[in-house]
């Protein structure tokens, strides 16, 4: 139930941190899987959580892994939360929110890399500060990892080397990570000695 | 887009290839030329930038942008690139002043320095270019885009020899938000675009431990206009690929198999990145050239200095380094290869082959 611990990576491999609460005139917080239990820890630390509750807006999603606490959620009382079926459906109702959303709102974002990656990217292309963002990994580690070949991106990817799911080539998954793309790396393994691809290993969870 | 060229290759400008039959190489006079990086017998990361000022005669150093033999069939292999893969080049839109700042830097440079076959005549902001190698006479109007056939970026690059990326300064670092890319020693600019100074160089191993970025940002954010740096970074290349993309490494990687003591010499390339950077004027972007050019190993060992220290560099080399610039498999092959043009006579300092 604690936040992941990663071990120490390259320059580009994002870190994530704790949620704080942080005084704001709007409170958005995007969740799925695990990040339910950061969500309720967050209000648990806030001075007045029922003010802060009645100012924020929660977007919620099952984990890859099928952790589902929606209930938990709903639970608490926000002034607005919704489930939403799927990342890419949560993704869709985040674009519609942040439409309405002023500077000054405070946004918060846990649970999976794949989640967080993605809701960061749209939320910075609209010029909000990253000052204003937070992040706390829980739950699973699966890697969201574009193919450098066919440019194609595999979600939930377990293991290394994998199987591109676009272009059938076998990936080896780098550390080095893309912002704008929100995803990993991912390299034909056998590019060099074809045909010899080492049996895939259980990296992610 | 529609840039139209017409290759003018003549007795200087070389007719070859990159790929499938490989016909480049160096006349000898590009071998005497040749930018040897090292300057002594071992190698390892630097800060290493000085002044990018007017260097010797016929160097690769006398010209801000340097034009030669290979340059049609560079630009011409740049086009072939660009057809198949567009996501080589690409400009954040807030990058577009940058593009110009670039245009004219390289325009004024190459008309005053290559007159015999650049010109640039300004009537205001009307402004008429004359490439002569690539059969250009073009009318535009500066800071016009649609005057333009592309993007301003594009427009110029696709007529210069090396990569080039633009990085846009803000929070205290620099951010790659341009690139034109299709000679790079295995980057991908379309994965990189909109990273950090530290964040696109992530993947570089040791570097970051010795502070080298660190210094080498700090000294980068200082970069006045008009006061340009240079520096040197080399990798090997089997056959002469200008393009070692990621994007295309299923179709190249596994030449790295292919070689031997037999084909070593002519398949085996030293790949030197002669990298500029330059202050833009109007943006305060800063432009990074990366100028590569690629020497046989049997073409370097001619110069009897190189080969002997080719030969101790490879041999000594950290095997971090050889993994990271993908040649460790080969390694012992290629010391192997050129240990026959060691003979243990010491090399005098410097980088010059005559020296
Ligand atoms: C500001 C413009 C610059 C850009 C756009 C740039 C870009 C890059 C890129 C894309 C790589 C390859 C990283 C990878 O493996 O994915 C690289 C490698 C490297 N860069 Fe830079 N760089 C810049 C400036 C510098 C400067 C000023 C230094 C000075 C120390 C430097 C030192 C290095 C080194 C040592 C490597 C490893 C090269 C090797 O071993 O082959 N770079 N750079």
């Amino acid at each position: 139930m604690t936040k992941t611990e990663f071990p120490p990576s390259i320059r580009s491999r994002p870190v994530y941190g704790e949620l704080e609460p942080r005084a704001g005139i709007f409170h958005l917080i995007v969740a799925d899987g695990e990040g339910a239990d950061a969500v309720i820890a967050l209000f648990a630390k806030a001075a007045d959580a029922a003010s802060m509750l009645a100012k924020s807006h929660i977007l919620y999603t099952a984990g890859p892994n099928g952790t589902d606490e929606w209930d938990r959620i709903a639970a608490l009382g926000a002034a607005q939360a919704q489930k939403a079926a799927s990342v890419p459906t949560l993704l869709f109702r985040l674009a519609r929110v942040l439409q309405d959303v002023q500077m000054g709102t405070q946004i918060y974002l846990t649970g999976t890399e794949g989640l967080m990656g993605q809701a960061e990217r749209d939320i910075m292309a609209l010029g909000f500060p990253h000052s204003d963002i937070q992040k706390e990994h829980r739950g699973s580690t699966v890697r969201r990892v574009q193919c450098v070949h066919c440019k194609g991106v595999t979600e939930n990817v377990r293991t290394d080397p994998f199987q591109c799911s676009h272009c059938g080539l076998h990936l080896f998954v780098r550390d080095h990570y893309s912002r704008r793309l929100a995803a990993f790396q991912g390299v034909n393994i056998d590019a060099e000695d074809r045909g010899q691809v080492p049996p895939p290993v259980e990296r992610f969870r | 887009m529609s840039l139209d060229v017409e290759y003018a290759f003549d007795e200087f400008f070389r007719d070859e290839t990159f790929v499938d039959d490989f016909t480049y190489r160096n006349s000898p006079a590009a071998i005497r030329r040749f930018p040897f990086p090292f300057d002594r017998d071992d190698y390892m990361y630097s800060v290493n930038m000085e002044p990018h000022v007017p260097g010797r005669k016929g160097s690769v150093f006398e010209k801000t942008f340097d034009v030669d033999e290979h340059y049609v069939s560079e630009m011409r292999d740049r086009a072939r690139i660009l057809a198949k893969d567009p996501l080589r080049c690409q400009s954040l839109p807030h990058m577009t002043l940058a593009g110009w700042d670039l245009l004219e830097l390289i325009m004024e440079s190459k008309a005053r320095e290559y007159p015999q076959w650049f010109s640039l005549t300004k009537n205001g902001d009307r402004w008429r270019w004359i490439n002569r190698p690539l059969g250009i006479d073009h009318s535009f109007t500066f800071l016009d885009e649609t005057t333009l056939p592309c993007g301003p970026m594009e427009y110029i690059t696709r007529q210069t020899q090396g990569d080039f990326t633009l990085q846009d300064e803000r929070e205290g670092t620099l951010w790659v938000d341009a690139g034109m890319v299709t000679t790079q020693a295995d980057w991908s600019l379309d994965f990189d675009i909109g990273m950090n100074f530290h964040e696109w160089h992530a993947p570089v191993p040791l570097a970051h431990e010795k502070g080298i970025f660190d210094r080498a940002l700090k000294f980068l954010l200082k970069l006045q206009h008009g006061a340009p740096v240079r520096r040197f970074n080399w990798t090997m290349t089997v056959n002469p690929l200008l393009d070692t993309a990621p994007e295309t490494y299923p179709e190249w990687g596994y030449m790295r198999t292919t070689l031997n003591q037999e084909n070593m010499g002519h398949m085996m390339h030293l790949r030197v990145e002669l990298q500029a950077l330059f202050r833009l004027p109007r943006s305060n972007a800063i432009a990074f050239s990366i100028r590569a050019y690629l020497g046989k190993f049997e073409e370097l060992v001619t110069v009897p200095k190189w080969g002997r220290r080719l030969h101790r560099v490879v041999r000594d080399i950290h095997p971090d380094l050889a993994a990271y610039k993908g040649f460790l498999r080969n390694r012992d092959a290629m010391a192997e290869w050129l240990s026959s043009y060691d003979d243990g006579a010491p090399t005098s300092p410097g980088w010059w082959p005559e020296d």
